[in-house]
């Protein structure tokens, strides 16, 4: 049954090809898409016909690298520049609000802690419509009433960073809740008694004693901001974001060069998960 | 000290508010606002029920609801199958050695985006697709077939999508299982149907409910798999609401749906947490 | 000089019980003081008012003369060694002793200094650069220690920070603690609930039950003049025999089993019923002949219990079921006593010390 119990010889070994056969489900799309970004064909399938850097280089006409495709190119800065943005505000209000529901004694907190909660249980989609919906009166009312246009309420870069914010800040607050819980007060009052004052308290004792989980969550945020999809669609402008722009072109027809993104994909995320993983085992281990 | 200490709160508690009241709350009391508003025939704005009298007398939408939650509830069940012999793999059976790079192995395919996942299914899938050119060119089969654009696809998209958010609540509510429990109920003569039902099971029920909670949520909202998997007609209801908001332009049906869609995952989720006797704050942490 | 250290009617109340009841008492400039009470009788709740984590629901504060009792717990010259230590993580040996001095805007190189020399005195020399988790229990003890001494508060309060160290290093320690206080001369006040810590250590002690001092005395009189029935129950070893009064002046009582003896009392008394306390090493085996004032006896030896030095005997008084713990003389003169021999034995008069019973 477990390890240390005596097993039936049958029953590894089925277990182990069970296994087996689900880490290849796991990564069989993700190698495929990897392995086609270097075919030297003009569609993203087999059959092989030689290695290529053509969709990442190419200069056109016939292939055009990712280098030179500017829409590509652009969005990925959008998605960056969003998520840059959406993992500071998530951090910092998420970590806010860690401090208010881990720390701060209020009437009606249990409430207003269930409501913070939800964004996560919301799906996407809803979370999308109703900002824009509501970006959009608000843009009515102020049109009609001030005569002024605020561009930011019609879909556009920012009103994307809030409706992403609207979610991940929960997510944040969670992570930066639980760090918050293994804290152990005696060392704010050894600082305090050391001569402390209040904020030498948080600057030197509380927010330390935080960093992983802010890192690790901005990290996170960063990563869900990037790749977020249902809320964006939505709320999206004339930026549009890379995992949208990738959208229509796989909806209209799909060439190796989505295959050549999703390769810089694989490769960066995988990279930051392993540097996010390494860091907060080191900091487990201190 | 106490006059800080209030401080302190009012420093939290302005920019959680602002974020709660003017992105959650105000927008959900819009959406419903907009859902019970629609044009009369002078094409004045009325308050209506018709988008919600709508959904019910157009078969069509409430068919796609019904399906879309039936489907969601399935995949969150072939996703707990899926997953729980994995999970229970790293975590009781395999060399403690081996626990950590599996643990790793498994979690990192979902760092990439959802959207180079499924188009990874694509390129192997479909009519042209890798798997069609193996198997002809083995001989297997004499002609390409089309594996992608239908229900089985759309589910086992939505299964491979969802499958992080069951595991690591299963892996890490597993992990504190001790294993001293299950050499106990062994040494006592309990069979590992027993075991497995009487103590595993029981003791990975949270972990079970939480995991089940998000899967469920992300399925239901999910846009990206059902249209790409699924097809023409594959009929998710999310795709109702896009349709109403992008190409029909029709925003108060589209409210009423998204209200719609709101109000059966808040019931869902609610009525899981229920049966399982669990909180929200615990079911996400 | 005023004491460092002046408690004036001090209480604190919480909802609905009292921690700390009424208190007034000083510590001198110097010493090692030292509050003994069992868990919940008020000693942590007193140090916290004192360290100004807590306000003081009545009472006055003095340290050195001037009033504290309003004064935030990061302005006053008093530190604290916490019960875990709460040595910052974060931070190396270094870092954690100099936190206080940088707050205080103490330049760098007196800094340096100043720790480089707390370090040496608690043997910690070399270990600047450690991180907190790579020192061992005795060695947190020291940085501890040190991180508040380095501010040369007037007041070193101890909350039982021996408790998590094993019983070797806890002895160890309590030793080096005695020396490094004679050493530094800062006044430590130090709260336990281990009798042993707070006699070997103090210059004096203060007993406390249920948020008051019962006897505040060195720690000699403390065990061999207990003032009363919690002080005479809580220090040290004891045999407690509910008895009778047969005569009160001079003082003759009877035990439940019918054997009489003189003592004497401490304390007044009504009713006739009292507890009569014997410390097992004030029972003498074989009593000469000559000896006065001494209540004679005979004891069958149950058990033996071999501890080295501090080997003990139970036996049961003449024929009856009580038992007595009786203190084996370090001398080999008992070493022949086995299971089962009847043995005399008395005790001075002085040493059968009754009290007004107590909660039966």
């Amino acid at each position: 049954m477990i390890r240390t119990l005596p097993q039936q010889r049958s029953y590894t070994t089925a277990f182990r090809i069970y296994i087996l056969l689900f880490y290849i489900f796991l990564f069989a799309p993700l190698v495929i898409t990897c392995i086609l970004a270097f075919n030297d064909s003009n569609f993203p399938a087999l059959p092989w016909k030689g290695f290529s850097l053509d969709w990442f280089l190419g200069e056109g006409p016939e292939r055009i690298g990712l280098l030179h495709d500017r829409s590509n190119l652009r969005s990925i800065v959008v998605s960056a520049q969003t998520a840059f943005w959406v993992s500071i505000l998530s951090v910092v209000v998420g970590t806010m609000g860690a401090f208010l529901f881990e720390q701060e004694k209020f009437p009606g907190k249990q409430g207003l802690y269930f409501l913070a909660l939800t964004p996560l249980v919301i799906p996407g989609v809803i979370l999308g419509i109703s900002l824009l919906l509501t970006a959009n009166s608000l843009g009515i009312f102020f049109e009609d009433t001030f005569g002024v246009d605020i561009p930011i309420l019609r879909p556009s870069f920012w009103l994307v960073v809030l409706g992403q914010f609207s979610f991940i800040a929960t997510f944040v607050l969670l992570v930066v809740s639980a760090r918050l819980k293994k804290f152990d007060h005696s060392l704010e009052e050894a600082a305090l008694n050391l001569g402390a004052t209040r904020f030498d308290v948080i600057r030197y004792i509380t927010l330390p004693f935080l960093r992983p989980a802010l890192f690790g969550s901005g990290a996170v945020a960063f990563l869900m901001s990037f790749e977020n999809f249902n809320t964006t669609l939505f709320l999206v402008g004339s930026e549009t974001t890379l995992p949208i722009n990738l959208y229509l072109q796989v909806r209209d027809g799909s060439t190796p060069i989505i295959n050549a993104v999703s390769f810089l994909l694989i490769v960066s995320t995988s990279l930051l998960a392993v540097i996010n993983l390494l860091v907060s085992k080191r900091e487990v281990k201190a | 000290m106490k006059k800080q200490f209030r401080l302190g709160l009012f420093i939290f508690l302005t920019p959680v508010l602002l974020w709660l009241i003017l992105l959650i709350v105000i927008p959900h009391i819009e959406l419903l606002l907009m859902s019970l508003h629609g044009k009369d025939d002078m094409g004045n704005t009325v308050w209506t029920f018709a988008n919600y009298r709508h959904f019910f007398t157009e078969e069509i939408y409430w068919y796609t609801f019904v399906r879309t939650a039936f489907y969601a509830i399935t995949v969150t069940i072939l996703t707990f199958l899926v997953t729980f012999p994995v999970a229970f793999y790293i975590t009781k059976v395999v060399s403690p050695r081996f626990t950590g790079f599996l643990t790793i192995l498994l979690l990192m395919p979902f760092w990439v985006s959802e959207l180079v996942r499924v188009y990874g299914w694509m390129i192997l899938l479909r009519e042209s697709g890798v798997i069609n050119h193996l198997l002809t060119s083995s001989g297997l089969l004499a002609a390409p077939v089309e594996m992608l654009y239908n229900d089985a696809s759309m589910l086992m998209g939505l299964v491979y999508t969802s499958m992080l958010f069951m595991v690591v609540p299963l892996i890490s509510s597993l992990e504190g299982l001790d294993d001293s429990l299950i050499e106990a109920a062994h040494d006592l003569g309990a069979s590992p149907f027993t075991i497995f039902f009487r103590i595993i099971i029981p003791y990975a029920a949270p972990g079970i409910t939480s995991g089940s909670i998000v899967v469920f949520m992300l399925a239901l909202g999910n846009y990206l798999t059902p249209t790409l998997m699924g097809g023409k007609n594959s009929l998710w209801f999310t795709e109702q609401i896009y349709n109403e908001f992008i190409a029909s332009f029709n925003w108060n049906q589209g409210a009423a749906f998204g209200f719609l869609l709101l109000l059966l995952s808040s019931l869902i989720i609610w009525g899981a947490l229920k049966l399982s006797r669990q909180e929200l704050g615990r079911a996400l942490s | 000089m005023a004491p460092v250290l002046d408690i004036q009617n001090l209480r604190k109340q919480f909802a609905d019980f009292i921690a700390v009841n009424t208190l007034n008492f000083q510590v001198e400039d110097g010493s090692f003081f030292s509050i003994l009470g069992p868990s919940g009788c008020g000693k942590t709740t007193l140090l916290r008012m004192i360290a100004g984590f807590l306000e003081p629901s009545e009472g006055k504060l003095l340290i050195r003369g001037e009033d504290m009792t309003r004064v935030p717990p990061n302005r006053r010259p008093v530190n604290l060694v916490f019960q875990n230590l709460a040595l910052f993580p974060m931070m190396n040996v270094h870092e954690n002793i100099a936190f206080g001095l940088k707050r205080q805007g103490v330049a760098a190189g007196e800094i340096t200094r100043r720790v480089g020399a707390l370090l040496e005195r608690v043997h910690l020399s070399g270990y600047d650069k450690k991180d907190i988790s790579q020192l061992s229990g005795g060695q947190k003890q020291r940085v501890a220690i040190a991180r508040s001494l380095v501010l040369e508060p007037s007041l070193l309060l101890l909350d039982e920070p021996l408790g998590a160290l094993d019983l070797k290093l806890r002895e160890q320690m309590k030793i080096e603690l005695k020396k490094l206080q004679a050493d530094v001369g800062t006044t430590f006040m130090y709260i336990t609930h281990d009798q042993s810590e707070a006699l070997v250590m103090s210059d004096r002690v203060a007993v406390m039950n249920r948020g008051q001092f019962e006897q505040i005395d060195t720690p000699r009189n403390l065990y061999s003049n207990p003032a009363t029935r919690f002080v005479a129950g809580f220090v040290g070893e004891t045999n407690i025999l509910p008895v009778k009064v047969i005569s009160k002046a001079p003082l003759k009582v009877q035990t439940a089993f019918g054997l009489e003896l003189s003592g004497t009392h401490v304390g007044n008394f009504q009713g006739d019923l009292l507890d009569l306390f014997i410390r097992p090493e004030s029972i003498i085996l074989d009593p000469a002949d000559t000896m006065e004032d001494i209540n004679r006896f005979s004891l069958t030896v149950r058990n033996i219990l071999f501890d080295g030095s501090n080997t003990k005997l139970l036996a049961t008084v003449g024929t009856s079921d009580y038992e007595l713990t009786v203190a084996l003389p370090q001398n080999q003169q008992f070493a022949h006593i086995d299971k089962g021999d009847t043995v005399q034995a008395g005790v001075h008069v002085d040493s059968c010390r009754c009290y007004a019973g107590g909660e039966r």
